[in-house]
């Protein structure tokens, strides 16, 4: 146990009450100097609520924080920064028409003579990008770049201004391994320099790679805090959810290697100038197909051709012998296609409309607006994809982007699984999901195989496809440059792939 | 169902409170407003009145609030409202039949509205940019139409819409009540309202679920372009005569504002069409008081602002969350359905 002086932040009897849900229920949390505290819980256990109580978001319903020992109130995040606190919260929260200089430096331009001084604020910024190995035209518009450049960039900035407590709100949901590990060095350098740390994830390997101590948080409550060294996983997850976890991920591999069937879908040579590079592609009934590669390498370029966001100029694409029309998202989602983005705020929810028309959103767009789903049958499809996908909200009516990250990316999960797709192509779809759902979730991809369900997933957790993918793509550059069957998927494999694809195809 | 009523209810409720309040205080200024007489099969009176006058804000308000709830605008309601009035008497006055004259007239408003909706959803034009162009060129068109004098007609059928009365109310109100009654139908008996507010609030999502996005949008414009020509015919038909100079001027402000106190936010999204009915009601019932009541012309522009800026006012979330907050204090237990911001 430390002394009382050695923490730079600690909160006391934080509570927060969103109409209809109590959010956080007279939460402690103490933040030691040159530490890396884990914040876990369940999607919608009030880890966000509870940072943004922090910073000054959102308005606390009750509680004292003390910073270095004198008692902080900060009304909006901007007080929060001026006292020390640079936080990255879950949802990229940075201006997409500025440049990314701009939004690095926003609120604190250098200046010369009264004004902003772009060349030297342009200078900084690739000085600051340089430390995170990226190396990219800082005066393009930040909505140019990737979900993960843009994360990166987020980061960034909140490293910048972070004098005493740095707060990183699921922050590598989607990063790939080298990103991650780069960030991880960032944040040990930091702790050496006496700043605490908050850290929020669902990678229990990130919490025990980085974290000095864990709290975890279960329905608005404080379960408890622990050493992290003196917390075996199995416990931990325990704490989390309430229950023992049965099966984990990684250790879900199923052991026999099914002999996929005949190809059902098949892409010849499809592909898109300046996009991604012509590919095949054939896919069984049952059958998932893995997607991996580094960030910018054609992974999403290529679920947004498949799904027709982006119309292909060459190839063809067939079910069953019969041709397929993918001019258009309406189009695929009419030969029975889904897809299920990875930027769930950009292209997923639909925020102002509530749960139950966000789910029902893509069926009804698919009968047609004449005609209409009953409001009963709405209501039964929402309850049951609430119930079977553990959606946790308060009402069904509830606007959908007052949920957690995690429940928000179930609703869309929901959204196609209500469309009953043949052919449904998945985007990082456990992203931000707690090691509970995301157990359900791996589930649930094998149960849909099952039922003849053809599937694509694109993921950069490696493990995570290995366990229920039967063949493996990899991409570079935005070509496919590798493809790994049965016995050849193993993690090393891929990695191996990804590394040494330049050299030409491994055998 | 009654679950459904009181949410109509609850979402109505400030519109109504404020109309019934600006009804009040004229009434104490101006005794004997609430009378109403029945005269040659027609109602008359201040309320009928209001009803009446105020059918054009109304008519492109159920338009504009479609727009907006998309998360557009249009500005050229006004001026398609000179086009088409000009057509009309163009029309009319070379000798073309009531119904022949009334087709050319409303596909004339369908039409302004196709091109405000291409420009807007396939050249990905902004909205506020894209129906500037036909507000400006609008007038224009409108005096070519009319050779720049002001069209006079007396054709009785014609006339019989801004004038002639059916069921004991006038035939402005008749038309404004029923379309706006067809359009609030349409909207929420069909999945149109859903979608609708789909691409409103995320564009780029409802397209990746197969919302047609780029239809529902040109839809929405050619609502609005018909609106804008029926009111367009009440207003010519009202004078017997095409002013392209004058018909309809400032009407689109109006009308954008009958939407925003209605309720329906110009980002898009959730909207209801009775709201903003009740809005352009409130307007015209502020215009016909402040009338009544004998100030000042030169006070009606300031004390009208003042009115807007008071329900603006308690309609914005900061107030509401005050309010919720004050009933949470009293009550001291949250209330659902309510949004904190
Ligand atoms: N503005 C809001 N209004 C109403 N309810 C809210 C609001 N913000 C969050 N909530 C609710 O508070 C609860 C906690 O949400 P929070 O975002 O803190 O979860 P989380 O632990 O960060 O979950 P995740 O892992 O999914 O990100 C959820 O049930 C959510 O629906
Ligand atoms: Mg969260």
């Amino acid at each position: 146990m430390q002394s009382v002086s050695s923490y730079v932040l600690s909160a006391t009897g934080i509570d927060k009450i969103f109409p209809g849900a109590r959010a956080l229920n007279g939460v402690d949390f103490s933040l030691a100097r040159g530490e890396v505290h884990a914040l876990l819980g369940e999607n919608g256990a009030g880890k966000s609520t509870l940072i943004k109580c922090l910073t000054g978001a959102y308005r606390r319903d009750g509680g004292r924080i003390l910073l270095d020992g004198t008692e902080v109130d900060p009304h909006n995040t901007l007080e929060a920064q001026k006292l020390g606190i640079g936080t990255v919260y879950q949802e990229v929260n940075l201006l997409a028409n500025l440049t990314v200089a701009e939004n690095l430096f926003l609120g604190r331009q250098p200046r010369r003579f009264g004004l902003v001084d772009a060349r030297a604020m342009n200078k900084q910024a690739r000085a600051l990008l340089s430390q995170y190995d990226l190396d990219i035209d800082v005066t393009a518009e930040l909505s140019s770049f990737s979900v993960a450049v843009q994360q990166v960039i987020a980061i960034a900035r909140a490293v910048d201004l972070s004098g005493k407590v740095l707060i990183l709100d699921e922050p590598t949901a989607s990063l790939d391994t080298h990103e991650v590990a780069m960030l991880f060095r960032i944040v040990r350098r930091l702790k050496d320099r006496g700043l605490g740390i908050i850290f929020i994830t669902h990678f229990l390997e990130q919490v025990y790679d980085i974290s000095d101590r864990i709290t975890v948080l279960r329905n608005g409550q404080l379960v408890g805090t622990r050493d992290t060294a003196a917390l075996p996983r199995r416990e931990l997850i325990a704490m989390m959810l309430g229950r023992e976890l049965v099966h984990e991920v990684s250790e879900a591999k199923q052991s026999e290697a099914k002999a996929p069937g005949a190809a059902r879908f098949r892409f010849r040579g499809f592909g898109r100038k300046g996009h991604i590079q012509p590919f095949d592609l054939d896919v069984a009934s049952g059958e998932v197909v893995g997607i991996a590669g580094l960030l910018g390498s054609g992974r999403t370029e290529t679920a947004e051709i498949l799904f027709g966001a982006e119309r292909a100029d060459s190839g063809t694409a067939e079910v069953d012998g019969r041709p397929l029309d993918l001019s258009s998202p309406r189009a695929a989602i009419r030969e029975k296609f889904g897809f299920c983005p990875e930027d769930r705020k950009v292209d997923g929810i639909v925020g102002d409309l509530s749960v139950r028309e966000n789910i029902v959103l893509a069926l009804q767009a698919r009968r047609g607006w004449a005609r209409p789903i009953s409001r009963s049958e709405q209501d039964r499809l929402a309850d049951h994809y609430i119930k079977a996908l553990d959606i946790r909200t308060s009402d069904r009516e509830k606007p959908i982007r007052l949920l957690s990250g995690g429940n928000q990316q179930k609703a869309i999960l929901a959204r196609w699984l209500a469309t009953n797709p043949e052919f449904l192509i998945l985007d990082e779809p456990t992203r931000g999901i707690d090691v509970g759902a995301h157990a359900e979730i791996i589930r649930l991809i094998e149960t849909l195989c099952e039922k003849g369900m053809s599937l694509i997933v694109i993921s950069s957790e490696l493990e995570e496809l290995v366990a229920y993918s039967s063949r493996v793509l990899v991409l570079r550059d935005r070509a496919h440059v590798a493809e790994l069957t049965g016995e050849e998927v193993t993690t090393n494999a891929i990695v191996e792939a990804i590394a040494s694809a330049h050299e030409g195809r491994p055998s | 169902m009654t679950g459904t009523l009181k949410a109509y209810a609850v979402r109505l409720f400030p519109q109504v409170a404020a109309l019934a309040i600006i009804l009040f205080m004229v009434s104490l200024a101006f005794p004997g407003f609430f009378k109403l007489s029945f005269q040659n099969d027609r109602l008359y009176g201040s309320l009928i009145d209001i009803l009446n006058r105020g059918a054009p804000v109304a008519l492109l308000a159920i338009g504009m609030t479609v727009v907006i709830a998309t998360k557009g605008i249009d500005l050229s309601v006004g001026a398609v409202m000179a086009i088409c009035g000009a057509v009309a008497a163009a029309s009319i006055t070379a000798g073309h039949s009531l119904a022949f004259t009334l087709l050319v007239t409303i596909s004339t408003g369908i039409l302004c509205g196709l091109w405000n909706g291409v420009l807007v959803a396939v050249l990905d034009i902004q909205p506020i940019i894209a129906t500037l162009v036909l507000m400006v060129a609008g007038r224009g068109i409108a005096q070519l139409i009319t050779e720049g004098a002001i069209l006079t007609f007396n054709h009785p059928g014609l006339i019989f819409i801004g004038s002639g009365s059916l069921f004991g109310l006038p035939m402005p109100v008749i038309i404004w009540l029923g379309f706006g009654l067809i359009v609030a139908l349409l909207v929420r008996r069909t999945a149109l309202g859903m979608l609708i507010e789909a691409v409103g609030v995320n564009r780029r999502a409802s397209r990746l679920s197969g919302v047609s996005t780029g239809v529902l949008l040109i839809a929405a414009y050619i609502l609005s372009g018909l609106c804008a020509a029926l009111a367009g015919i009440i207003a010519a038909a009202d004078i017997r005569g095409a002013d392209a100079n004058n018909a309809g001027l400032w009407l689109e402000l109006d009308a954008i504002l009958a939407v925003v106190v209605g309720g329906t936010s110009l980002l898009g999204g959730r909207f209801s069409i009775a709201a903003s009915l009740l809005g352009a009601m409130i307007i015209q019932s502020i215009n016909t008081g402040i009338l009544l009541s004998g100030f000042p012309p030169e006070f009606n522009l300031i004390i009208k602002a003042a009115i807007i800026v008071l329900i603006l006012v308690i309609q914005s979330p900061r107030a509401q969350s005050a309010f919720i907050w004050m009933s949470r204090v009293r009550a001291a237990e949250p209330k659902k359905e309510q949004e904190a911001k």
